[in-house]
């Protein structure tokens, strides 16, 4: 009787525990098989497609090949039939990527300190700036990066401005630049920056920084050793919220810069519609998806290794 | 009492529309004439539903995965082999539709679809250059106002990125034929057009704006999009590229697997009334190929510089055909070399 009693209060944790985890289980289950079907079904198409053969006039032919995947390195020339680099390729996936890049790093210099400035609001009123950064949601991206074009087209605001004011005596040349597309970028993906931000700053304990303070920490050195570290968290999901959606983006990018150089969302786009390559466009598309996943993996490595360091 | 009648009526006449019928038309955007449509529901009491598509090849690989629900689809000349080939296409004979004596004899025997067995024309047109005169008053009629750019365009340039049509225009600027496949030549075109763009500000649609407020001087485009243009801002000519410029017709077909057939043919003889045709060409402004339809027209049609092709330059305009799929595939590269 003694035995039994000190072995079954045990016993009952953990089934309690087992339905616990059951009950867990059969809640997430909608969701897993969800992203199973979504994520996984048509990645799995896309694998398969990659090393097929294209057919004549678009789709594949279930014949296997490894063109389409060595095509995104290597090609025959044009002209002579020799084998050399895909260079095309490797730069416009260099554009997207170093794009991102600056994307990334301007929304982050612009989107701190908004972040902070929200989060250092009386409560009341952090709620009203919230909603304002989500304001630009409520409309479609193609209508306010067309907006965008009003602003910096040769008679548009910005100029008309600084044309009444004599700062300059002729438009400046905006549209279809490299400044455009950085512009209109970092309007674009500066919430998916500020929001993550602001969950951080949020939790800050001020009290820490004004310890800083009182050990003689400068208002630099109490930025750079006790805030940062603090906020790493929501600044990292920042800049994966950022980083991603710019490697693939493309409306902003052809409607800002003219659409004169391909960006790696286009050339995918291009394989698929007028080139009528889909394998090498679905060999394309997984490529970016391993450079962006091997990104990932090594920015989430070195900066937790900075946290431990700090 | 009046309410629930009412209401009872109203009930009946929703469940009425369910059961009437249908058309699903696949087009390209901003190219139906919304009157169009009304009038045929008018007078068919068919229920018209439209979907756009951008590009020839959207259309197709759209059609092609099935499950789309349309029934009738509007393909370039150069696409309809293929549609035809691909077995999409249902041939409702077109030719022994009742309207068809209205269809302009020059249209009827055409390569791509030999005595009209399957397709409608919709609107036809060429592809060539537009330049705003009062930044250069230099010939117009060559594609070297955006292969080789004359100093004064330099950098406010804008080519539509359609690989098929920019092509054909390199290649004849070249010396050859459309769809060749002469390594020499494209050899040629390749560099002229890397040369070229250095010149270029833009490779993007729908600029009609940004040409009628000047950010763009020069470029190359539609006809009946550079009639808009000159419609908002008077400086804006078309010129027909004296080494070449492409013919193009978009033409009205039924799918094979249509859930509406009759209803698909219907509209097919419907198009090819002149009344009707002229309410196309007034939407979008380009040309159709009914015979007839003149008469129907706004004034300005039959005078526009970009609709009447002058005599000496008719001979310059040509269809080109469907390009062999290798061909097409080093087309292909060129334009991502270009791009890149």
């Amino acid at each position: 009787m003694s035995e039994q009693a000190a072995y079954r209060p045990g016993e009952l944790e953990a089934e309690a525990q087992a339905a616990d985890n059951r009950s867990r289980w059969m809640l997430a289950l909608p969701a897993v098989v969800i992203i199973t079907l979504a994520a996984a079904g048509p990645l799995m198409v896309m694998v398969v497609y990659s090393f097929l053969t294209p057919g004549d006039y678009g789709n594949v032919v279930w014949k296997f090949s490894l063109e389409g995947w060595m095509n995104t390195l290597v090609q025959r020339d044009i002209f002579d039939d020799t084998l050399i680099w895909a260079d095309a390729h490797l730069s416009i996936f260099w554009r997207s990527f170093s794009l991102s890049l600056i994307t990334t790093v301007l929304t982050l210099i612009f989107g701190v300190p908004t972040a902070w400035f929200i989060a250092t609001q009386p409560p009341g009123k952090r709620e009203f700036w919230l909603f304002l950064i989500t304001v630009p949601f409520w409309t479609n991206l193609l209508v306010r990066t067309i907006a965008i074009q009003e602003l910096l087209r040769s008679e548009g605001v910005i100029n008309l401005v600084l044309l009444k004011l004599g700062i300059i005596d002729a438009p400046i040349q905006m549209m279809f630049t490299n400044f455009a597309i950085g512009f209109g970028m970092t309007y674009v993906y500066l919430p998916l920056m500020v929001l993550p931000v602001y969950a951080a700053v949020d939790k800050l304990d001020f009290r820490l920084v004004e310890a800083a303070h009182d050990l003689y920490a400068g208002r630099w050195t109490a930025f750079r050793r006790v805030i940062l570290p603090l906020i790493k968290p929501g600044i990292i999901a920042g800049s994966i919220l950022v980083f991603i959606p710019s490697l693939g983006a493309y409306v902003t990018p052809r409607v800002l810069g003219g659409g004169k150089n391909l960006m790696f969302g286009n050339l995918i786009e291009l394989q698929f519609g007028q080139g009528r390559n889909w394998p090498l466009g679905a060999a394309l598309s997984l490529m970016l998806m391993a450079a962006v996943m091997i990104a990932l993996m090594w920015y989430v490595r070195v900066t937790s290794r900075e946290q431990s360091d700090g | 009492m009046r309410h629930v009648l009412a209401a009872a009526s109203a009930l009946a006449l929703m469940a009425g529309g369910a059961y009437a019928k249908e058309l699903n038309i696949y087009n390209w955007g901003n190219y139906t004439n919304p009157k169009l449509i009304e009038k045929f529901e008018a007078e068919t009491g068919i229920k018209v539903t439209i979907t756009d598509y951008d590009s020839n090849d959207t259309a197709l690989a759209k059609v092609k995965a099935g499950g789309h629900g349309f029934d009738i689809v509007v393909p370039t000349h150069t696409y309809v082999p293929i549609w035809i080939s691909e077995g999409l296409l249902a041939e409702t004979r077109p030719d022994q539709m009742e309207n068809f004596k209205n269809m302009d004899a020059k249209w009827v025997d055409v390569d791509w679809d030999p005595g009209r067995h399957y397709t409608v024309p919709w609107q036809w047109g060429t592809t060539g250059v537009v330049v705003n005169t009062k930044y250069y008053s230099g010939d117009i009629n060559t594609s070297a106002i955006f292969l080789d750019p004359p100093e004064e365009l330099r950098g406010k340039i804008n080519v539509v990125p359609e690989m098929g049509d920019v092509m054909v225009m390199a290649i004849m600027y070249a010396g050859g034929e459309p769809c060749t496949d002469d390594k020499e030549v494209l050899k040629k075109v390749h560099e002229t057009l890397l040369n070229a763009k250095q010149h270029w500000l833009g490779m993007d649609y729908g600029n009609l704006e940004k040409f009628a407020k000047e950010d763009l001087w020069a470029g190359v485009n539609w006809n009946g999009s550079t009639f808009r243009m000159r419609l908002q801002n008077e400086a804006i000519a078309y010129g027909y590229p004296k080494e070449g410029y492409p013919l193009w017709m978009d033409s009205v077909a039924v799918l094979k697997d249509a859930n509406n057939m009759d209803e698909a043919k219907a509209f097919q003889n419907f198009v090819m009334d002149p009344e009707n045709a002229a309410l196309i060409s007034e939407f979008a402004r380009y040309a159709n190929g009914i015979s007839g339809s003149e008469a129907f027209m706004p004034e300005d049609m039959m005078t526009a510089p970009e609709i009447v092709i002058p005599e000496e330059l008719k001979a310059a305009g040509k269809f080109n055909g469907t390009c062999a799929p290798e061909t097409q595939a080093l087309y292909t590269r060129i334009w991502t070399d270009l791009q890149k």
